[in-house]
């Protein structure tokens, strides 16, 4: 993990109130895996005065890239960036998915802006995978579709796809692959990630959730980002035990 | 390197620059060791230690404030044996000054901590945290008593040889009556401020924001606040103090030590800036050099008033 100063290349509204941020962080896009996340200072002001914590969606050669959503006065500052603005990044900070090993079917369950970190994820993993990605949003506009493949969508209000949640989608469509030759990656709500853990641990398919949590440091000096141990009396650090986690091994 | 001695005597305790990093806010130091050269601060306080382990608080935990944060981690540590064991070997080749932090929920477990870490040649101070607002069972119940901060002190100083700091609560009305305690009891030195207790809710839950309901201030929207009680103290009690609350940068550092601080802690910045350490350790350099300061030391206290 790094401090950087890194230079905006681009900022980008994808779709209504979501943004691809991309900066030039060689250093970082050299060491990161897909699941980790990188903490990043919106200004150099005292407020806001913690840093905010990205997926990291994209990697090129040189260049790492954010998907965010607009919802408070941070991401508001990071959406009127300009190229050429310096941006203080530390990363990359976590444990990325597991996702090389013995399966054949990558089952990607993203909802609304938990799609941000599968874009790196598909970029990586490997031809021999099947992918099949399920997409939910609570309408057809919180959709997030970007660089996703093989796709099945669910929205809330029935809008587009599936009427209903991806977690149930995903449960109407389960019988059609072999659970044992299965891994499930989920990244969204909390309400959703708890509902994809207990599903996949009753019926027994690999599966790993990528969590979110408030927190200040990003790398595990301020205990702040605590979530629920399942293995052990107590409580895991999101920021440096996670962001990923086996769904058996945390409650949410 | 400089000219300029920046070594700090605080009680028996010497550092080699007044920069210190808080309890509570650099682990035990293994993570911020990948973004700063600890060998160059002047102290580090390491997270509170209790006699047993302490899981914390269930979350949330923390919330963002305007230029500052609430916390209530609740002390979560390691417990008394396992800092021992394996938190010690590294803080041992760090080549800073290593001062530990202890909390009790009884006056006895303050001693107990303290006896048995006397004889660890690596820890060279105690901080005593008499002021944590976010558990139920010790912390503020003793930081806002003075009686309690006299004997809690008075016990301690009788087990151990090594520097005191009294770590004091700005959740009281008069700071100065409890420096003046832990003064009289054989304390070396204060360290002020802790986190002023604080709170946020939701409008449309309606619930707290955090899970412990209130939580600890920090940041810097708590400087003048604790710029004020590091004044008071000042002012009122011929005692060293380690003044700690929102420093960001090199100029806090400076008005800190303008106003009677022989020395700062910081805090939340770590977790903005981790590598804020060094580069305040770099502008109270170049700040002595500016205004012709041979001698941090003689800095302390020059308010003028």
């Amino acid at each position: 993990m790094l401090q950087v100063d890194t230079i905006v290349e681009s900022v980008e509204e994808i779709q209504t109130n979501i943004f691809l941020l991309k900066v030039s962080a060689p250093s970082i896009a050299a060491e990161a895996k897909p699941g980790q996340f990188c903490n990043v200072k919106v200004n150099v002001q005292k407020s806001p005065l913690l840093r905010r914590p990205f997926s990291i969606c994209e990697v090129d050669t040189d260049t790492i890239t954010f998907m965010f959503n607009l919802v408070g006065v941070g991401t508001e500052i990071l959406s009127q960036k300009k190229k050429g603005d310096i941006l203080n990044i530390i990363g990359p900070l976590g444990n990325g998915f597991n996702f090389k090993g013995d399966y054949k079917n990558a089952i990607i369950i993203a909802g609304g802006i938990g799609a941000a970190p599968f874009p790196f994820l598909l970029e990586n993993l490997g031809d021999d995978k099947n992918v099949f990605c399920f997409v939910g949003g609570r309408t057809k506009d919180d959709l997030i579709l970007y660089k996703m493949k093989n796709i099945f969508t669910s929205t809330d209000d029935g809008s587009e796809g599936f009427s209903g949640n991806v977690v149930q989608l995903l449960q109407s469509k389960i019988s059609e692959y072999d659970k044992n030759e299965t891994k499930i990656f989920a990244c969204g709500p909390t309400p959703m990630l708890s509902a994809i853990s207990e599903f996949s641990i009753n019926e027994n398919i690999k599966c790993e959730i990528s969590t979110e949590s408030v927190m200040a440091c990003g790398f595990g000096i301020c205990q702040g980002c605590v979530i629920e141990s399942r293995k052990k009396d107590g409580f895991v650090l999101v920021c440096k035990d996670g962001p990923v986690f086996n769904a058996e091994d945390v409650k949410l | 390197m400089s000219a300029i001695d920046l070594s700090i005597k605080i009680g028996s305790l010497e550092l080699k620059n007044p920069v210190m990093l808080a309890s509570g806010t650099v682990g035990y130091g293994n993570e911020i060791s990948q973004f700063t050269d600890l060998s160059r601060i002047g102290g580090i306080v390491t997270k509170s230690v209790s006699l047993r382990p302490r899981k914390g608080n269930p979350p949330k935990r923390i919330y963002e404030t305007s230029s500052g944060m609430l916390n209530a981690i609740g002390l979560a540590n390691v417990g008394l044996e396992e800092f021992i064991k394996t938190k010690i070997p590294f803080l041992k080749e760090i080549g800073s000054t290593l001062i530990c932090n202890i909390a009790a929920s009884t006056i006895e477990e303050y001693v107990e901590c303290t006896k048995t870490l006397d004889s660890e040649d690596t820890v060279k101070a105690f901080e005593i945290n008499v002021s944590c607002p976010n558990v139920k069972d010790g912390g503020l119940i003793f930081g806002n008593d003075v009686n309690n901060v006299r004997i809690i002190t008075e016990k301690v100083r009788a087990v151990t040889n090594k520097p005191i700091i009294i770590k004091l609560s700005p959740n009281t009305a008069s700071i100065k009556d409890f420096a003046q305690a832990a003064k009289d009891e054989g304390a070396d030195a204060v360290s002020a401020i802790n986190t002023l207790v604080g709170t946020a809710f939701d409008i449309y839950t309606k619930k707290p924001r955090i899970k412990n309901i209130t939580g600890g201030l920090s940041g810097p929207a708590i400087k003048p606040v604790a710029l004020a009680k590091v004044l008071e103290i000042s002012r009122n009690v011929d005692i060293p103090i380690i003044g700690i609350g929102g420093i960001s940068n090199w100029k806090d550092a400076v008005e800190f030590m303008i106003c009677g601080a022989s020395a700062i802690q910081l805090g939340t910045i770590n977790f903005v800036n981790p590598n804020a350490s060094t580069e305040i350790i770099d502008g109270i350099i170049n700040y002595c050099k500016e205004t012709s300061i041979t001698k941090i030391s003689d800095l302390v206290g020059t308010y003028k008033i």
